[in-house]
């Protein structure tokens, strides 16, 4: 018998629910921790951008009505989805830093966990950060949070995937719908975990991932109108650049402070309403 | 029937002389013209030529609002978004006409005056055509009276089909007299007519009986312009224009949202027919959402930056 060829996955973008290649037809080479050949990643284009940015903005009023117990649930879901993907997902966090399995293990426990917390949120986000407010006339006065919209996120360079939990979770379950770019070195592990987001019910739209050069695309989405919100975590280099960019169209952006409490970067991407009601009558 | 008003174009003595033309006209090769659609449909244009067509597809659209719901108010945003599609941006070309209702035509004739966007207005019991011919020709003066400078009239698709061909090239003939001077647009409604070849004959028999313009489609039903079905009706605008002399222009309605789209219908119009047809005069799209598409990219093309739709109105 004829020895057995190893399947090798091309891992692609996902745009709108669809597992695209890029428009540009182009593909890198994602490398171990050693250098070694570990997958072919798609390299996205400025007009994969564009298309999961109006992806993205296209699922966001539904994604922010549907209520917070079904955000929630949907988001449990996708860690319940992890859950059982444990190994595999520790397996391609260890290849890609040429750790040790107990390690690798670790980081995703520390993802799955953090998706866990971010589901818990969706429903006690309007009580923590809004409230009813005392005002002093015949008047209600309540602040609402609401999401900003699309929210552009970089994961960190580190490939690290409790960190990538925490850019695209964060916006989420706040209402905003993510276009998140993956670690140009390490992308593999938080595309696997993107994937299963179309098993856990996550509607289309609501979460996209690109994978390539940060150098290539930071300036199309920094400059995006249609990008509400930015977090330059993994920026790196282009953090300020982006920054800057981003402020033509009034764009709120975060970036990670040593000793962050993690929910500077929930508040980061809220928007409060207040609502001023007459009493009585 | 009456002789056609255009020189050289062919009088028929009779139905069953018109049908012998019509029966002459080779048939439409439907793979041939498939594969040409997809083939032209890989042309890309870009940086300054993509521009200068995106201000051309602009300066082509018949801005077109035909809802039960219309209102005076409604038709107002309409002209003013028409005379001037970015108000930030005045060198933006004006669309070449606001199609509206008949009853509305006097709103849009009062809000375009002085600007170079004409007023053209559906008729003939739009969008099915089915009503009397009286009533047909009733609703063609009442827009002309109003200051229509277009009519799109829609043909019996159910004579058409049925056979009675006759019929359809005498109410063009009749709505073309009732226009008085009034361009006037056939719309063929190809997603009704099942065939290519029906496509094409019905293109013939329209610009035969007098039209100024050949449209696909109302926009209310499923099946609207088709890159294939502009290219049959192309080729049989530059045929005609070829055997009489007289240029019809020819009018993509319905579905066309995008500015990817519209390019290749530019591209389409010139390979087929040529550059002459790339001008409002002889090639209109009849659009309200494709519009903003088009304002978008020609922003993005401005800014370098993608916009987003909020920057425009909505329609």
């Amino acid at each position: 018998m004829s020895e057995r060829l190893d399947v090798m996955k091309t891992y692609k973008l996902l745009i709108k629910g669809q597992f695209l290649r890029s428009e540009s037809g182009r593909t890198y080479e994602v490398s171990d921790a050693v250098g070694g050949f570990l997958a072919n990643a798609a390299r996205a284009s400025r007009k994969d951008v564009r298309e999961a940015v109006v992806a993205a903005r296209g699922a966001q009023a539904s994604w922010w009505e549907s209520s917070a117990y079904l955000k929630g649930q949907i988001l449990y879901r996708w860690a319940e989805m992890a859950e059982s993907r444990r190994r595999d997902l520790a397996d391609l966090v260890q290849r890609a830093w040429g750790i040790g399995e107990d390690e690798a293990l670790e980081d995703v426990n520390a993802a799955i966990d953090r998706l866990v917390w971010y589901a818990g949120w969706t429903d006690k986000i309007a009580q923590v950060y809004g409230g009813a407010n005392p005002v002093a006339g015949p008047y209600f006065n309540f602040s609402v949070p609401r999401p900003c919209g699309v929210v552009a996120a970089i994961a960190p360079s580190n490939g690290s995937l409790q960190g990538w939990v925490d850019v695209v979770a964060a916006p989420l379950c706040a209402g905003n719908t993510v276009v998140a770019v993956a670690s140009h070195e390490h992308p593999l592990a938080a595309f696997a975990l993107a994937e299963l987001t179309a098993t856990a019910d996550v509607p289309p739209g609501v979460l996209n991932l690109l994978t390539g050069d940060l150098a290539e695309l930071a300036e199309t989405l920094a400059r995006h109108e249609d990008v509400d919100g930015l977090d330059l975590t993994g920026a790196g280099e282009f953090a300020t650049a982006m920054a800057e960019w981003s402020a033509d169209s009034i764009t709120r952006t975060y970036r990670p402070h040593p000793g962050d409490d993690p929910t500077r970067r929930l508040r980061s991407f809220i928007e409060t309403t207040t609502v001023w009601h007459t009493m009585g009558y | 029937m009456r002789v056609p008003s255009v020189e050289r174009r062919p009088s028929f003595a009779d139905e069953v002389q018109l049908r012998r033309a019509l029966d002459h006209l080779s048939g439409v090769d439907a793979v041939g013209v498939t594969h040409r659609v997809a083939k032209l449909a890989t042309r890309s244009l870009k940086t300054s030529t993509k521009s200068r067509a995106i201000d051309l597809a602009l300066s082509m659209i018949d801005l077109t609002t035909l809802e039960g719901s219309d209102t005076p108010g409604r038709v107002a945003s309409l002209c003013a978004k028409a005379r001037r599609p970015d108000p930030e941006d005045p060198t933006t070309p004006a669309a070449a006409a606001v199609c509206v209702y008949p009853d509305l035509v006097a709103d849009a004739r009062r809000h375009l005056e002085g600007s170079s966007v004409a007023v053209a207005s559906v008729a003939t019991a739009f969008p099915s055509g089915r009503a009397p011919l009286s009533v047909k020709l009733a609703d063609v003066g009442a827009a002309v009276e109003a200051g229509a400078d277009e009519i799109d009239m829609v043909i019996d698709r159910g004579a058409f089909l049925s056979g009675r061909l006759g019929q359809v090239f005498d109410e063009i003939e009749a709505v073309k007299a009732e226009c008085r001077g009034a361009h006037l647009k056939v719309i063929l409604e190809t997603g009704e007519l099942v065939t290519l070849d029906n496509v094409k004959r019905a293109s013939w028999l329209a610009m035969w009986a007098g039209a100024d313009f050949i449209k696909t489609s109302t926009g209310k039903v499923s099946v609207n312009a088709t890159p294939t079905v502009g290219l049959v009706m192309l080729e049989a605008v530059r045929d005609f224009a070829e055997e009489t002399g007289s240029l019809v222009g020819v009018k993509m309605a319905g579905g066309i949202r995008t500015t990817k789209d519209a390019l290749r219908y530019l591209v389409l119009i010139n390979e087929t027919v040529g550059s002459r047809w790339l001008s409002p005069d002889l090639f209109r799209f009849g659009a309200s959402s494709l519009m903003n598409d088009l304002l978008m990219q020609r922003t993005k093309q401005r800014l370098g930056a993608y916009v987003r739709p909020e920057r425009f109105s909505g329609d």
